[in-house]
């Protein structure tokens, strides 16, 4: 058997993109856990901020909440949301971390309902939170998130956080910041990216032991598929060592398997 | 080019006109004069049916629980509030079931602890008027109020179902052309904030994040405090680059130790998650859920009781302890 379950594979892959010296916006769970990993191995001058206004902690472990004690423990700063969002929308945020109960071709992620009658949603989930705010704003949109079928749709059925909207240059039409979407999306079958011109997801690293069936069978819309992709390079020893005895020692996300 | 821009669907539930707001400070008694009260005393003064509430702090952390109890315990109706990372918050208000509208950034759920079943099951009852916005979208709405602007321009939201749903609208930049998205000020009727410490007058003082709570105070109109400590004003003039609310915006003070839990309180207290879990499952099953808001809120006379009935000083003790990473 492998030596990693999913969960420790995505957020070890996810872990690896994040670059020494990137400003990363993070929420709780996933994306907190891949950036504790990037900072424990190969970015130790990862800045992490959270939207609620901890800047820049030496996190203990990790938070429950965005706005809790650990997010300022040993911190530079104790801010506002206003503000942290200002570093967002001025340009200074490399990195922001989403996750979505849907997700469409073109990067598009769905947090707020379930069901076409929006006054009367068969489920009603927490809405934008700051995730809007953060795909809009910071230059590169990650998503972490288990693959299938029904969380990778044609249609959303609310877009609650832009990817790149209709695709091509419907993002920068619409207003927001140019340059900036969708940047990677890492499932525990593959690592996409986005076509430059179309905007269209596409694939760019195939996990050890999966196939493109397993891509075109666990999502609904079609995903690009180059001629050539690379095969992800599997965790190492230390990173696996990094993130269950220094990041979740508890196995409260790595549980999650 | 300006036929095309678009307007969110939304329902704006509360006044953008800023010379309303002064009008209405311009009246205010601006002397430094005690305000302490009673949280009983405070919410039937100043919490009235129909009201637009928000609440400070963050969800579970630093939040104002003593004050929601007691609008749930007075039978508060048809409030309006302002979803603004509520989680416990608006577990709270849900349970009560104390308001028709609301203005949500995030709501129905608790972070990393998971979905409030309750507040999810009164957001899908299709009784509730809800306008979307982004959490950015709410805190630059509160601080386009507490400067008095009647709107800001912003980056985000553009695009989205997100904007379709909120009230604001599309303009293009005076000086660069550029689309942005107007956000309209948001005045509360009341802010209720749970703070750090406070002297009798209201300036108050918070350690670690703010939140949006300089500018909720500065938005609304009536200001409810409860605090950790009340400090005496040589305290708060010894380091006054500490204060954060200034005591003119403030209508009512009340110390409330433990005021957060079963929230974080920075620097202090952490979350009781246990309670918050219990929380989650009982709702789950609409007797057992009865009972427990009948024993840990109708039935308490006050915050002191709920804290008792949850383990009292030996379970505060842990959580300060938790808080200082002793354990």
């Amino acid at each position: 058997m492998t030596r990693y379950n999913n969960m420790e594979l995505m957020i070890t892959i996810a872990a690896r993109t994040l670059e020494d010296g990137a400003i990363v916006l993070v929420g709780t769970g996933v994306p907190v856990a891949t950036a504790m990993l990037a900072q424990m191995t190969h970015a130790p001058d990862l800045t992490i901020l959270f939207e609620a206004g901890g800047v820049a902690p030496l996190l203990p472990t990790m938070p429950i909440s965005v706005g809790d004690s650990r997010t300022t423990f040993k911190s530079l700063k104790a801010t506002t949301m206003a503000e942290i969002m200002e570093f967002c929308q001025t340009g200074m945020v490399d990195y922001c971390f989403l996750g979505g109960a849907q997700i469409d071709k073109y990067g598009n992620l769905n947090s707020t309902i379930i069901g076409d009658d929006y006054k009367k949603p068969k489920t009603r989930f927490p809405g934008s939170g700051g995730a809007n705010d953060l795909a809009s704003l910071c230059w590169r949109t990650m998503v972490v998130t288990p693959q299938n079928d029904k969380r990778f749709v044609v249609k959303p059925d609310f877009i609650t956080t832009p990817g790149f909207l209709e695709g091509g240059t419907s993002r920068v039409d619409a207003g927001l910041p140019k340059d900036t979407g969708p940047y990677r999306v890492i499932t525990d079958i593959g690592v996409y990216g986005y076509h430059p011109e179309t905007k269209e997801m596409m694939l760019l690293s195939l996990h050890p032991g999966k196939t493109i069936e397993d891509v075109k069978a666990n999502s609904s819309f079609e995903i690009l598929i180059p001629e050539k992709y690379d095969m992800t390079t599997e965790p190492t020893d230390e990173e696996l060592e990094v993130l269950r005895e220094k990041v979740d020692p508890t196995r409260v996300i790595i549980g999650r398997g | 080019m300006s036929e095309n821009l678009k307007k969110g669907t939304g329902e704006l539930f509360t006044n953008v006109d800023p010379d309303k707001m002064r009008a209405f400070v311009r009246e205010k008694n601006k002397k430094m004069l005690s305000k302490i009260t009673t949280v009983k005393e405070a919410v039937e003064k100043f919490v009235s049916d129909g009201d637009y509430v928000a609440a400070g702090g963050f969800g579970g952390v630093r939040i104002p629980v003593a004050v929601i109890h007691e609008i749930i315990r007075q039978g508060r109706k048809n409030l309006g509030f302002s979803g603004h990372v509520s989680t416990h918050d608006c577990q709270l208000l849900s349970a009560g079931e104390c308001f028709d509208r609301c203005d949500a950034a995030y709501i129905v759920g608790l972070e990393a602890r998971g979905l409030s079943s309750n507040a999810r099951r009164v957001f899908q009852s299709g009784k509730i008027n809800v306008t979307e916005w982004s959490n950015g979208a709410l805190s630059w709405r509160f601080k386009a109020a507490a400067m008095g602007v009647p709107f800001l321009p912003i980056r985000s939201m553009l695009g989205t179902d997100t904007f379709n749903r909120s009230a604001a609208k599309e303009m293009l930049c005076p000086f660069t052309g550029k689309k942005v998205a107007a956000v309209p000020a948001l005045y509360p009727d009341v802010a209720i904030i749970h703070v750090h410490r406070a002297d009798i007058y209201g300036n108050c003082q918070i350690d670690g994040i703010v939140v949006a709570d300089d500018d909720i105070a500065k938005a609304a109109k009536k200001v409810i405090i409860t605090t950790e400590k009340l400090v005496d004003n040589d305290e708060i003039r010894r380091e006054p680059n500490r204060t954060v609310i200034p005591y003119w915006t403030v209508d009512a003070v009340i110390e409330v130790p433990f005021g957060s839990y079963p929230g974080n309180m920075p620097g202090l207290y952490f979350s009781d998650e246990e309670h918050l879990s219990e929380w989650l499952k009982v709702e789950k099953d609409e007797q057992l859920f009865k009972e427990f808001l009948e024993k840990n809120i109708h039935s308490c006379k006050n915050f002191s009781e709920y804290l008792e009935k949850n383990g009292g000083m030996e379970k505060m003790n842990k959580l300060i302890q938790q808080e200082h990473l002793l354990k």
